[in-house]
């Protein structure tokens, strides 16, 4: 029977032949991450199972949500993993100066690549599937046992297929295009299984654009998110891994559960209004609507700090200052972005504008701090989750955008069109 | 083995950012959590949650982040069992793992009302609704998963496999 990519990739980390939807197995690791918030709590849970990780180069941790740490109780989470980091010499502990938001870090250190099998204490995790990993987000026990055995069980998930097809118009991106498919299909539209994106499209979608989808698999409910490896993808490994990495594609006869068929020509920028990230509009329906003035606008995140990015936020704030209303904060994935910034005139446009430039820091994304929101605030962001009190009080609204309507929205004081400030 | 309590009734999508939010999460201590427990959706609940009593909820509880800290939360809280539709599956496997019991039962998760007396039996997967006199069949949990849960999670029942040396 055939085997979708994700299938295929578990069948070969359990050392079997073939796999099918349902069947329980267990896998080879060949990352187990975590980073200031999960690894404090799996530390003690490891040191009741093991005395040394499975493998010094394959366990990572990463400091990236309180940090720089924003009190006493973060700080001492934070030297907690950095002391057991120390102790057990890990190869990949990024610190505060080098380190990045783990989901834009770890891909461009060269840590992950196509075939591979990959946990982390992270929901976003599923993001490396963009280069055709398989690649999930697990809680403390399992990230404890991945780190002290290597190895983890797991369902084996059906999948739902996107065909995706046609071209995106100019100010459409991958984080458009993952709200539009989220919008259709709801949030747990894919819970349990795999999304797998292949299709003709796929050329006209860069590396950027293929982390922001994956990134947001989860908020579909999936286990996991995976890109079928192309030029592109095999490209971005070579410059950035000395790793070898294994492709692996759909069986012809690979069963699933639901084939959606996308054309990225008639996606539209699209918004995710509070409280899910399957509450999308288009910019044409919200152009109707009565203006949605707004206090905050964030660029970043694990979702949309990567370098282009900064480029098309940039682009649209360009010559533009920021609405005196609006307070607006960039934060740049790493810190080779934060310097690929600095060397392309880009941290100068976005401090020109009138907005705040930050080291790389999950920071307000999860409410953490760096820009959280006072009760009745509304913000522009291009994160991944409106929830409820997500980003501060719980009288605060979040709307998810990509950075080019988030620049926009910056400079009209309200949620704007990319396609009219930009163009 | 059973659980019994008063219910606490929720929606769709609860998700872990209001189970336990980010704000309280640079502490991994489950007590301290417990005190927050659904505090940015139902603010009085762990001012009024009793040992025993259970959480219904409808489609996709758990939705969001890995945080192991929520299903912990609720334990902690007092919580012996929450009944769904579906749940989110990292909060389905945290909450295995850490010793929660979960069960997705589509008819129990629409019918049963906020302050009802649930009964659950592990063994049979059986839900009585006492208050309404109602009855419902979830899924039966399979004996090692029991045992988890009466180890009190994965971790200490794999620790006591270990020692008892039955591994």
């Amino acid at each position: 029977m055939g085997m979708t990519m994700t299938q295929k990739i578990l069948a070969a980390h359990a050392g079997l032949e073939s796999v099918e939807a349902g069947q329980l197995i267990e896998a080879k690791l060949d990352v187990v991450m975590a980073n200031d918030i999960t690894g404090p709590m799996a530390v003690p849970v490891f040191r009741k199972m093991a005395d040394k990780v499975f493998d010094k180069d394959k366990v990572v941790l990463v400091p990236d949500h309180f940090t720089p740490n924003k009190d006493i109780k973060s700080a001492e989470n934070s030297k907690s993993i950095r002391e057991f980091a120390k102790e057990q010499g890990l190869t990949h502990y990024y610190e505060i100066g080098q380190m990045g938001i783990e989901h834009a870090l770890l891909p461009e250190k060269g840590i992950t690549v196509a075939g591979e099998c990959i946990i982390g204490a992270d929901s976003h995790t599923c993001t490396y599937g963009a280069l055709g990993a398989f690649s999930t987000g697990v809680g403390t026990t399992d990230i404890a046992t991945g780190m002290a055995m290597g190895e983890l069980w797991f369902k084996v998930p059906s999948a739902i297929q996107f065909v995706l097809k046609g071209k995106p118009g100019k100010f459409v991106s991958g984080k458009d295009i993952i709200l539009h498919i989220i919008g259709k299909i709801g949030v747990d539209g894919a819970l349990y299984k795999s999304m797998e994106f292949v299709g003709e499209g796929l050329s006209n979608l860069s590396m950027d654009d293929r982390f922001t989808m994956a990134n947001m698999a989860i908020e579909a409910g999936a286990k996991n998110g995976i890109f079928l490896v192309d030029e592109k993808a095999e490209a971005y490994m070579k410059e950035h891994s000395e790793k070898e990495y294994k492709i692996y594609t759909p069986d012809e006869d690979a069963i699933y559960d639901e084939v959606i068929e996308i054309d990225l020509a008639e996606v539209r920028p699209t918004v995710a209004f509070p409280h899910l990230p399957g509450n999308a509009h288009t910019i044409d329906e919200i152009e109707e609507m009565e203006p949605i003035r707004i206090d905050q606008v964030v660029i970043g995140s694990c979702t949309n700090g990567r370098m282009e990015d900064m480029r098309r936020a940039a682009a649209v704030l360009k010559g533009h200052k920021v609405h005196p209303d609006v307070r607006v904060i960039v934060i740049p994935g790493t810190q080779k972005i934060y310097k690929e910034c600095l060397k392309e005139g880009i941290a100068e446009i976005f401090v020109d504008a009138g907005c705040a430039f930050s080291t790389p820091s999950c920071g307000p994304c999860m409410g953490g701090h760096m820009g959280v929101l006072a009760a009745g605030e509304k913000c522009v962001s291009t994160t991944n989750r409106n929830f409820v009190g997500r980003m501060g009080h719980v009288d605060s609204l979040i709307y998810l955008a990509s950075p080019e309507t988030a620049a926009a929205s910056a400079i009209a004081g309200y949620i704007a069109n990319p396609e009219k400030v930009g163009a | 083995m059973k659980a019994k309590g008063h219910v606490f009734k929720y929606g769709d999508n609860v998700d872990t950012d209001v189970i336990i939010p980010a704000r309280y999460l640079n502490s991994f201590d489950a007590k301290e959590l417990a005190s927050h427990a659904m505090v940015d959706i139902d603010p009085e609940f762990a001012g009024k949650v009793k040992p025993g009593d259970i959480i219904v909820a409808r489609k996709n509880f758990g939705c969001g982040s890995s945080r192991e800290h929520a299903p912990l939360c609720l334990k902690t809280a007092g919580v012996s069992c929450i009944i769904a539709e579906t749940f989110a599956r990292i909060f389905f496997r945290n909450s295995i793992n850490i010793g929660l019991p979960i069960i997705e039962c589509k008819e129990a998760a629409m019918e049963i009302e906020a302050g009802d007396e649930v009964e659950i039996d592990f063994d049979s997967g059986k839900i009585y609704d006492r208050t309404k006199g109602t009855e419902y069949q979830g899924q039966p949990f399979p004996e090692f998963m029991q045992k988890i849960i009466s180890a009190g999670g994965l971790v200490s029942y794999t620790n006591e496999k270990v020692k008892s040396g039955s591994n």
